[in-house]
């Protein structure tokens, strides 16, 4: 494919000084620092003078973008040191000091050496998640975006995190492209509605289910013991479509998995008479689901920090904070979250980890090396399907309901949409990109389109777009443009970087006009 | 379509034990035996359903047309050839009823009118594609194999939503201009013009394309490029070109599918592009894909399924189940043989 090779995207990008951006690239590198000071502090003020007027938040916002962005080049001390302090200091005086607080912060984090900042870094996100719901309120007001996340939304992000980093080791890891993994999250919630709710009422089963009225008909498990179990069936269930289906090549297994995409929500929805028996009571869904919770046992011996039943809990009032469900709902799903990252990562560099990666970059040398092929694709399979459906089962939880129609096609993409925007098969950058992505689904694209709406107006007209309306088309927008200009996603792994620019050789091996053209690239990287 | 015998199969496939085999042969069995009840219950019904079925049956043919052009060249799934479909409707409809004032009741004048638009509309659609291959796929030939199969999706989600911004959230309606009277009535079941068009629509159409593909210099051409994209360049053929040729011939055909669903079910919406698209790629795989008359086989066998479930009166399990039938189908072909019905990509290339 040499032909094609010399005119289209991958090798013209790497090349030094072809393409627009690396000749402008090359250019700014030639200026000398003062130069390049006034252009970039001239071209921030043309730009924000226009914006200043559209919205003052959005102009005071990127002059601070502006700022940040020149003290960060500025010599370290003493220099540096005074101009973050002084900033930090003109926010604490005038205003939002929450975004005070927040520069402080990350000011703070960004002189912590080399060395320590990975556990810093995650150590810093992790105590700002666990207390949010104390300043979510508090917050200021971002340009376009508006106010920041509601706890509830923070559920629900963090759900979806946890969904993304289980696609990712699919996706990320071992190269599969899954597009039916709301197949999982459906079992996990369907698990969590099967063995916590009313739905089976004509039997009467209780196993741990404490804070529930024993004396309520159906079957009712401790939800601690559902979220594994819920993780287990989704396993299981990847593993029986893995199976059969993954000796197929990458884009037919593609639509196998979107194949039982589709059939499982339809299951789901004609389920209300299998053979007369009523199992998932059809498109009116299950609903209630139990609450979870400890248990008066528990919560007593534990001085009530851990509640005895979560929609009934909470009355006390924390740091001037009063406590509700939502926020004990948030913080287990952090509970669970971290315990997926942290999985997550002892997977990628265990055994198990290494033979994933070395099957997406070359099967057939990675199966002459010995690696068995389809047990360590269905283990990606069921590994991510583990953490689909255990994100399911909470969330079903969490919403005390599963309804058929929660489990379109469309989950699907998003997921994945979230995976490819924060970079494949890097765990942090997958975090960012779900979160950002759940928080757009959940509030920000109506945020943005009621700012549009009411900002944005040319002599008597206004856009009046209903914003969310059009979800599906700005994740295509984004699927593209990032796939077509940083493949890698927002935070890359440095690993798959390279494979994305260099190309691999994923193709079988006795098709011999792509190990030519492939081998150049290979031979440079060994 | 075309092909290489030297390619690599679409799946290396584990010999199949004869447990499974046994178990695949007593489910065609029996899908044979509950046809042969219900043709014995009620022949005028089994026979009605069935033709509704081929005509369903075109329609997903067409559609399959396209996957299985765009496959074979480049092996790669347009997933948005089944919006490119759901626009080819929406064309339909606004270009001839604003530009022609098409209507109910105009007499003979709708003959050419209909002839137009089918023109423009499979240009619109064809021109479509085409963007799309440029746009989406062409910077992605070298890249994993995973990068143009989520720039595929992307487009469709795009398409979709270009659907609903010009065409809103609601069906759309077409006029009923096709006539509905009775061509032929025999024994109970009527044949109407209006399943007739689809006939004598597709049968050319599929004729057209064998002939463009085995005959014509083009043909050859994106045989040629199926075969070896590197070689075919030096033997002096555009690739590029090529390919995009493919993409307008599949958009168009998408386009005349959309222009026959129109006007024989008379209401579009937007988002239903993408399930059609999915039944009609089964059919793909099912006939074999890559395979021109493979896809022409299985979408009349998929449209025949189709309407046997929904309409036959003993023990059809009904339209709920359709998607699922469907879809089990092409997961079972999938797994027990990859290379459908009628082998894909031989090297006749047709």
């Amino acid at each position: 494919m040499t032909d094609a090779a010399a005119t289209t995207g991958a090798s013209a990008r790497s090349g030094d000084e072809i393409g627009f951006r690396n000749q402008l690239r090359a250019r700014w590198g030639r200026l000398d620092p003062a130069q390049r000071a006034a252009i970039s502090i001239g071209v921030i003020i043309l730009v924000s003078i226009p914006l200043f007027f559209l919205d003052h938040a959005l102009g005071f916002g990127l002059l601070t973008i502006g700022a940040i962005y020149w003290i960060r080049r500025l010599p370290p001390l003493p220099w540096r040191i005074a101009a973050e302090a002084g900033l930090v200091l003109v926010f604490l005086v005038a205003g939002p000091r929450s975004l005070a607080a927040l520069l402080a912060i990350a000011f703070v984090l960004s002189w912590v050496p080399g060395k320590y900042r990975p556990p810093a870094y995650a150590g810093a996100a992790l105590l700002l998640a666990v207390f949010y719901p104390f300043y979510a309120g508090k917050m200021f007001t971002v340009p376009i975006f508006g106010v920041w996340p509601d706890v509830s939304t923070g559920v629900y992000m963090l759900v979806f995190i946890m969904m993304a980093v289980g696609l990712n080791i699919v996706v990320g890891y071992a190269g599969l492209l899954d597009l039916g993994y709301v197949a999982f999250y459906a079992m996990g919630a369907y698990t969590a509605a099967w063995f916590a709710s009313e739905q089976f009422a004509h039997t009467r089963w209780h196993f741990g289910a404490v804070g529930i009225d024993p004396t309520l008909p159906g079957v009712h498990v401790t939800i601690w013991l559902l979220l594994p179990l819920a993780g287990i069936i989704a396993a299981v269930s990847g593993i029986a479509i893995g199976l059969p289906t993954l000796r197929l090549r990458g884009d037919y297994l593609a639509i196998v998995t979107l194949g039982f995409g589709e059939i499982l929500p339809q299951i789901a929805r004609n389920g209300d008479s299998l053979f007369g028996f009523n199992l998932t009571n059809g498109p009116n869904g299950i609903t209630p689901i139990d609450s979870p919770g400890f248990g008066h046992g528990i919560s007593n011996a534990t001085g009530g920090f851990l509640p005895a039943n979560y929609l009934a809990c909470c009355n006390a009032k924390v740091l001037g904070h009063q406590i509700q469900y939502t926020d004990v709902y948030f913080w287990t799903a952090i509970l669970l979250l971290a315990i997926t990252v942290f999985c997550s990562l002892r997977l990628q560099y265990s055994r198990l980890g290494r033979a994933w990666i070395a099957i997406r970059e070359d099967e057939t040398a990675a199966a002459a090396m010995g690696i068995p092929l389809m047990r360590t694709k269905t283990w990606a399979y069921a590994s991510g399907a583990f953490f689909g459906g255990v994100a399911g089962a909470y969330y079903g939880v969490y919403k005390s309901s599963t309804f058929p129609g929660d489990f379109f096609f469309n989950i699907s993409v998003f997921i994945l949409c979230m995976v490819v925007l924060g970079g494949m098969g890097n765990v942090w950058g997958v975090i960012v990109g779900a979160a950002f992505l759940a928080y757009l689904n959940q509030e920000g694209l109506a945020n943005t389109g009621a700012w549009l709406n009411s900002n944005i107006h040319v002599a008597g007209w206004r856009p009046n777009i209903d914003v969310p309306l059009y979800s599906g088309g700005i994740y295509g927008v984004i699927l593209i443009v990032v796939v077509l200009f940083r493949p890698e996603g927002l935070i890359p792994s440095r690993r798959r970087a390279a494979e994305f620019h260099e190309g691999v050789h994923d193709q079988p091996l006795y098709d011999v006009t792509h190990e030519q053209a492939h081998f150049d690239a290979q031979g440079a990287e060994v | 379509m075309a092909a290489d015998a030297s390619a690599p199969p679409l799946a290396r496939r584990i010999p199949r034990p004869g447990l499974i085999s046994a178990i695949g042969l007593a489910f065609v069995v029996g899908l044979v035996l509950w046809l042969i009840i219900n043709f014995t219950k009620s022949p005028s019904t089994f026979v009605q359903v069935s033709v509704y079925g081929l005509t369903v049956g075109c329609l997903y043919a067409l559609i399959a047309l396209g996957y299985t052009l765009v496959y074979g060249i480049l092996e790669l799934i347009n997933f948005a050839n089944g919006d490119v479909f759901m626009l080819g409707g929406m064309f339909t409809i606004t270009y001839s009823t604003t530009f022609f004032n098409l209507h109910e009741g105009q007499g003979p004048v709708i003959v050419p009118i209909l002839i137009v638009t089918l023109f423009m509309v499979m240009i619109s659609c064809g021109l479509i594609n085409a963007l799309i291959e440029r746009v989406a796929y062409r910077p992605l030939r070298n890249a994993p194999r995973l990068a143009p199969l989520i720039t595929a999706i992307g487009a469709s989600f795009i398409i979709e939503d270009i659907g609903l911004i010009f065409w809103g959230p609601n069906y759309v309606p077409a006029p009923s201009v096709f006539p509905t009277s009775s061509v032929l009535s025999v024994g109970g079941v009527t044949v109407t013009w209006n399943m007739l068009i689809v006939f004598l629509f597709t049968i050319p159409v599929l004729l057209m394309l064998l002939w463009l593909v085995q005959r014509t210099r083009q043909g050859k051409a994106m045989r040629a490029t199926a075969q070896d994209m590197d070689a075919s360049a030096m033997m002096g053929i555009d690739v590029n070109k090529t390919i995009s040729f493919t993409f307008l011939l599949a958009g168009a055909l998408a386009g005349a599918a959309g222009f026959l669903y129109a006007y024989n079910v008379t209401t579009v919406r937007w988002d239903q592009g993408f399930q059609l698209g999915l039944i009609a790629f089964t059919a793909a795989v099912l006939g074999g894909i890559g395979n021109l008359p493979g896809a022409v086989l299985g979408g009349l066998l998929i449209g025949l399924i189709q309407n046997w479930n929904e309409g036959l009166p003993w023990h059809a399990p009904g339209s709920d189940w359709t998607e699922s039938i469907v879809f089990s189908i092409l997961i079972l072909i999938l797994v027990f043989r990859p290379e459908g019905l009628l082998g894909e990509r031989t090297p006749e290339g047709g």
